[in-house]
């Protein structure tokens, strides 16, 4: 419990690892003051790139007492307001998912290799970063719970398909081994409700444990209070629930 | 890149970014997530030049009607300079 007695202090900072194939990758790292041991959280930005929010956010988690590090999945398309760097990214249909993947590795590898880290390591991500979360789970060993926030694209037509994005992240179920803590809005058009449906189908007849909540009344990115789409209750709901889930599934 | 609906075109002009102006080389037109517009998806339109780097858009984020709009716009008055002569 929060107390007004308790000592607080934050360091968050830009850093810089080796991501997919030994290049610099900047990231924002945010943690809480002293020795720990803390959990460790990767977040995955939104497809509107590197941005505020996700700063916010990671020393948000920072705040709730995780070592927390968002890197810039977009690196490869140069520098530059969040904006335009991100519709240079849609322009060319996303980053590809073999890329996103070995920095999202990269990541979680920075964390653990901090002597202030417990040893487990979540992964949470919004939007086209719920789904990148979802995939990095499934294709990568080394996590120890996801956060799918509104991921689209986890179940895909054949059609869509391409060659950034070759397969669905729900044809790798079978290889998922964490817990997945799934937050969505029935008004959503991707994920749909079906979509999600078609999602818990496949966790469940694989065996996964998994956790999913569909608010009514929300559609995507209800956590986002900058855009009409934000949800008040749903969202203090959405942030409660992930606490509970990610302080269960990371404690030491 | 949500949606995965995109498409890209050539287009020769010249657009008035954050640094000035500066000689464009393509649009790239999607139905997909806005910076700004207040909805889930619009037509976004970027006016860009790649060989300049990300910092060389200009950028438009329009509704479904005001898209179509646009676009029959753009061919009447196209279609007018035509029959006057002026292209």
């Amino acid at each position: 419990m929060y107390t007004t007695d308790q000592y607080e202090g934050m360091i968050a900072e830009t850093v810089a690892m080796h991501g997919a194939d030994g290049e610099r990758v900047l990231a924002y790292c945010a943690r809480p003051l002293g020795t720990g041991p803390f959990p460790g959280i990767v977040l995955i930005h939104h497809m509107p790139g590197w941005d505020e929010w996700y700063r916010e956010a990671t020393r948000r988690f920072a705040h709730h007492g995780y070592v927390a590090i968002s890197p810039n999945l977009y690196e490869r398309f140069g520098h530059g307001s969040p904006e335009d760097v991100a519709a240079a990214v849609r322009a060319d249909g996303g980053v590809p998912d073999d890329q996103a993947v070995a920095d999202l590795d990269a990541s979680m590898r920075y964390l653990r290799a901090l002597p202030y880290v417990n040893g487990k390591v979540g992964v949470f991500g919004t939007c086209s970063g719920g789904r990148h979360a979802v995939l990095a789970a499934s294709r990568v060993d080394g996590f120890d719970a996801v956060v799918d926030c509104w991921g689209g694209g986890v179940v895909m037509p054949t059609d869509q398909l391409t060659l950034q994005r070759p397969v669905a992240p729900i044809d790798y179920t079978a290889d998922l081994n964490c817990p997945v803590l799934g937050l969505f809005g029935a008004e959503d058009h991707s994920p749909t409700v079906d979509d999600v449906a078609v999602h818990e189908e496949a966790l469940t007849k694989h065996g996964k444990e998994f956790e999913f909540h569909m608010y009514e009344g929300a559609g995507h990115g209800f956590f986002y209070y900058h855009r009409p789409s934000y949800r008040q209750a749903q969202a203090v709901d959405g942030w409660d629930k992930i606490w509970a889930f990610l302080g269960q599934k990371l404690s030491s | 890149m949500c949606t995965m609906l995109m498409k890209k075109v050539p287009v020769e002009g010249f657009g008035r970014g954050s640094d000035g102006w500066f000689d464009m080389k393509q649009a790239n037109v999607s139905w997909d997530h806005p910076f700004h517009a207040p909805e889930e998806h619009a037509l976004n339109i970027d006016f860009v030049n790649e060989s300049y780097g990300p910092g060389a858009r200009v950028a438009v984020e329009l509704s479904v009607e005001g898209a179509r709009q646009l676009a029959e716009t753009i061919q009447s008055v196209l279609s007018e300079a035509e029959d006057r002569g002026l292209i």
